[in-house]
């Protein structure tokens, strides 16, 4: 099924007794394999609204995601969120669209410093599992008017609604971007020095490690970057490279967005934790395990790669985060039957996934929309 | 403002109820003496007053669950409550609610700034979280301008921003996790020291929740290293027009500032009376502040300078030194207080997008004429978020009720050109039944029913932020 319109969208499900697989672009098929009748969103395509001035901009769910950089950027503006494009990753083709940006809440490395996707969003339009229409949140950039449903569905992966349209709060694309490196480095020592540049006033807009290399990004005008590179190279010791190149470097963080480095690997997790836990977490798990890391987020964000069987390291990865500051682990990559036998997302303590299903059977009482997904 | 008639069976067993919270808390926790509930009557809504059942005053995690478990039990409403700052009511209590206060709770637990977060007990003030961690340059970035008063529990309650969220973001952009007792005294962590929700994102929707999900006794919240250094320019201009486009043109230039505020003809005049700022006598007013190193702040004014400019401003004035800031923004923080010198006020929190702007204020002139009421807009340009100051006389009979009906006309105004009732002091029992002008039946249908998964029994602030028509049914179903 591919509605053209909301209306269409709301009626489809309001029929619709059995399962349904909701899809965007296709491009992240993450969670539980769902089988059931397609329903795409692909239909739903269009900018509704875009008030640069106003740093706002409404979306059809189905809208091609470059169709709005390309919107954006002709106003010097983007999605300053940085949404990962996991057609690399996950080696997946077709369009990614801004509703599934919304419904997987995907962030990049510039998560750190100005929010998630989350945070980026300003109100949702969705159709429920009876096929009611619901709109929350709005498109403006403050607003505490009733509940914040606009939270829940980002990251819900479908499971509660499916988008019809999403408002975003979109910021100006900075002048100019510097990056740092550092080489040579352990993790220990990348996330001592990210923490101390962190905890700098100097703006990091991005801070991963990668192979022993760390890489600190900082944007702003041309004075502004050379004022605070030259401060940041002053505070943190030892060998540092400048990257000046704009190219070369907006290849290197879209690389670090999109998990490149771990493409060639079969199975892929992506850990949320502590990160000046994390060097600690890394550790212990190499002592048994051959993997490959990216480091993301100053550290709170890990991809982990490994062409091993993934079952007994799923298992520690999702037992021992406990033991490192907690956080959570998703099986982002995986075989087929591997995602189907285990919990791809974190599993939940009781209390909360009484809530979290109580949710859903409130959503979706028939439990059609990407029923079981997120188990 | 009507509220539920409360239930007389409640209140007969008043002596029984706070017998029972007395064995699972200190006898001194718990404030039942009519002389001393009184406190516990309002909160900044003054308008609107009425002595809870009894007041319990926590101290712990575990005492918060004990309580709730009683008034589960007994199926007693419960109105958590912070410093009781709400300016929409949040905190009012009806005569068979027990308030609870989380005011005892108020530790730092624990500060890291390798991993820049701060854990804390909700009963601290926010300026205090930054009081923690500001020594060592840190700073915790939602600052509503009660932050001297107000708890963080009430931040997370009502999703507070303030003044610097243009930059920062509101709580929500800052909350990282929570520990919460649910109705029925189960404790529950959600979020932790890491960013991003795993599966679903239960603690956006806590926030701003408005303490109707759970009883929130301890946050994880973001702190961010400060800025070096902070300037605000001031700039007049003869129109709100031309103020609205600058403040348009200042954003699409590609320049964030920190915080631009707005104020208008009458507010402006209100405040010279009252603080003597100097400021200049026009239509429309703008602060400006931006951040960053002596060079970086210097670069950003240039380029605010020549766009203001080009629309003519009638004064443009800049800071040289923290003294002349402090200048600057003495009228702004003083707008509330000299307001109140003139008159009892009604302050409004409607946002609008920022394209709107000139119409709304222009409008609003007008209703002001209609009404015969005066009114000031003194607000936060960069994101929209508008607070109608309206003028009236508490003594004066029908006067209440004409700026209330005024009031509630701004902020359908506000919702028909795109906005929103209230973009940062919630919802309450103030625009409670103006809910209905912003979400169709099916919007509040939606948000009830999480409210119905978390607190089956609608014990949790049972009359606020839903019409109590369309809660009704599910409170008494509960009872
Ligand atoms: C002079 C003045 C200026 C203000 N300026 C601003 C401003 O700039 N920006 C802004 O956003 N607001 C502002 N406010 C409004 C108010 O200060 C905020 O809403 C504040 O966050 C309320 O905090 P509180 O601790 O006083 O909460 P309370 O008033 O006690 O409670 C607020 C709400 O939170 C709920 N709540 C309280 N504690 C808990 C808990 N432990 N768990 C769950 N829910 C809980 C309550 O039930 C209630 O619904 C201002 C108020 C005044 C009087």
């Amino acid at each position: 099924m591919t509605p053209l319109t909301e209306q269409d969208l709301a009626e489809a499900i309001a029929m619709s007794s059995g399962p349904l697989s909701i899809q965007g672009g296709g491009t992240r098929p993450i969670g539980k394999p769902v089988t059931g009748t397609l329903l795409e969103t692909k239909g739903l395509d269009g900018i509704t609204l875009y008030e640069p001035g106003s740093l706002t901009l409404v979306v059809q769910s189905g809208t091609p995601v470059t169709k709005v950089e390309e919107a954006l950027a002709a106003e010097g503006q983007r999605l300053a969120f940085e949404p990962m494009d996991h057609r690399v990753l996950l080696g997946t083709t077709g369009e990614p669209t801004m509703g599934g940006i919304a419904a997987a809440n995907v962030s990049g490395p510039r998560r750190i410093q100005v929010g998630a996707a989350r945070d980026f969003m300003l109100g949702v339009r969705f159709v429920d599992g009876m096929g009611n229409i619901v709109k929350n949140g709005g498109r403006v950039m403050k607003n505490v008017t009733g509940y914040d449903l606009v939270k829940l569905m980002a990251g819900s992966y479908g499971t509660l609604g499916v988008l019809s349209e999403v408002s975003f709060k979109v910021l100006p694309v900075a002048e100019r971007q510097l990056t740092l490196t550092l080489h040579g480095q352990n993790t220990k020592e990348a996330v001592a020095s990210i923490s101390k540049a962190m905890g700098s006033p100097f703006e990091v807009t991005g801070a991963a490690h990668l192979g022993g290399t760390t890489h600190l990004r900082i944007e702003g005008t041309e004075a502004s970057t050379a004022y605070r590179c030259e401060r940041l190279v002053s505070l943190l010791s030892g060998e540092i490279v400048v990257n000046q190149d704009q190219s070369a470097q907006t290849e290197l963080w879209r690389g670090i967005r999109n998990v490149q480095p771990l493409a060639g690997f079969d199975t892929v997790w992506r850990v949320s934790m502590t990160p000046s836990r994390a060097p600690d977490f890394l550790e212990m798990l190499q002592r048994e395990h051959e993997i490959e890391v990216l480091m993301d987020w100053a550290g709170g964000l890990l991809w982990i790669g490994s062409k091993a069987d993934p079952q007994p390291l799923h298992e520690k990865l999702q037992r021992e985060i406990y033991n490192y500051g907690g956080g959570h682990v998703t099986l982002v990559k995986a075989a087929l039957k591997d995602r189907t036998r285990l919990s791809v997302f974190q599993p939940e303590p009781r209390a909360i996934a009484a809530l979290t299903n109580g949710l859903r059977a409130r959503f979706d009482p028939k439990g059609i929309l990407n029923p079981g997904l997120m188990s | 403002m009507e509220m539920p008639i409360p239930d007389e069976g409640i209140i007969a067993r008043k002596e029984r109820i706070v017998q029972r919270l007395q064995s699972v808390i200190p006898h001194d926790a718990v404030i039942h003496d009519p002389a001393e509930t009184r406190a516990y009557e309002c909160d900044a809504l003054t308008a609107y007053r009425c002595p809870p059942l009894c007041a319990v005053l926590p101290s712990t995690t575990e005492e918060v669950a004990a309580v709730l478990r009683v008034c589960f039990e007994e199926r007693v409403p419960v109105v958590p409550r912070g410093s009781g700052t709400s300016l929409a009511g949040g905190a009012l209590p009806t005569a068979d609610a027990v308030i609870l206060g989380v005011s005892r709770l108020n530790q730092v637990i624990e500060t890291n700034y390798d991993d820049r977060y701060i854990r804390v007990q909700t009963g601290r003030t926010n300026l205090s979280v930054t009081g923690a961690v500001e020594a060592d340059g840190f700073f915790y970035a939602p600052d509503p301008s009660s932050q001297l008063a107000c708890a963080i529990a009430g931040n997370i309650g009502m999703n507070s921003g303030g003044a610097h969220c243009l930059k920062y973001g509101v709580t929500t952009n800052n909350l990282m996790g929570v520990r919460m007792v649910t109705m029925e005294g189960e404790i529950l962590d959600i979020g932790g020291t890491y960013v991003d929700a795993g599966g679903m994102d239960l603690l956006g929707v806590i926030c701003g929740s408005e303490g109707q999900l759970g009883v929130v006794t301890e946050a994880t919240l973001r702190i961010l290293p400060k800025p070096e250094g902070a300037l605000p320019v001031l700039i007049g201009y003869d129109s709100n027009e031309v103020a609205g486009e600058c403040v348009s043109d200042i954003i699409k230039s590609g320049i964030l500032p920190v915080a631009i505020e707005f104020m208008d003809r009458p507010c402006i005049e209100a405040t010279e009376a009252f603080a003597k700022a100097g400021y200049p006598m026009c239509e429309a007013l703008l602060i400006i502040e931006v951040e960053g190193s002596p060079a970086e702040i210097r670069e950003q004014l240039d380029k605010i300078k020549a766009i203001a400019l080009r629309h003519n401003p009638v004064e443009f004035r800049e800071a040289r030194d923290a003294d002349q800031a402090a200048r600057i923004w003495l009228g702004r923080k003083s707008a509330f207080g000299a307001m109140g010198q003139i008159n009892d006020y009604m302050c409004l929190d409607g946002t609008i997008p920022v394209s709107e702007l000139p119409y709304v204020l222009r409008r609003i002139g007008e209703m002001s004429k209609e009404y015969g009421l005066g009114v000031g807009n003194v607000f936060h340009a960069g994101d929209g978020n508008m607070h109608p100051l309206i003028l009236y006389n508490a003594n004066k009979p029908g006067d209440l009720e004409k700026c209330e009906a005024f009031g509630a006309d701004i902020l359908r105004l506000c919702v028909e050109v795109g906005g929103c009732l209230t973009g940062e002091h919630g919802v309450g029992i103030e625009k409670r039944d103006l809910m209905t002008a912003q979400f169709a039946e099916a919007d509040l249908e939606a948000q009830m029913a999480v409210k119905d998964v978390f607190d089956p029994r609608w014990l949790l602030n049972p009359a606020k932020v839903f019409p109590l028509a369309s809660s009704e049914q599910r409170r008494i179903a509960a009872e």
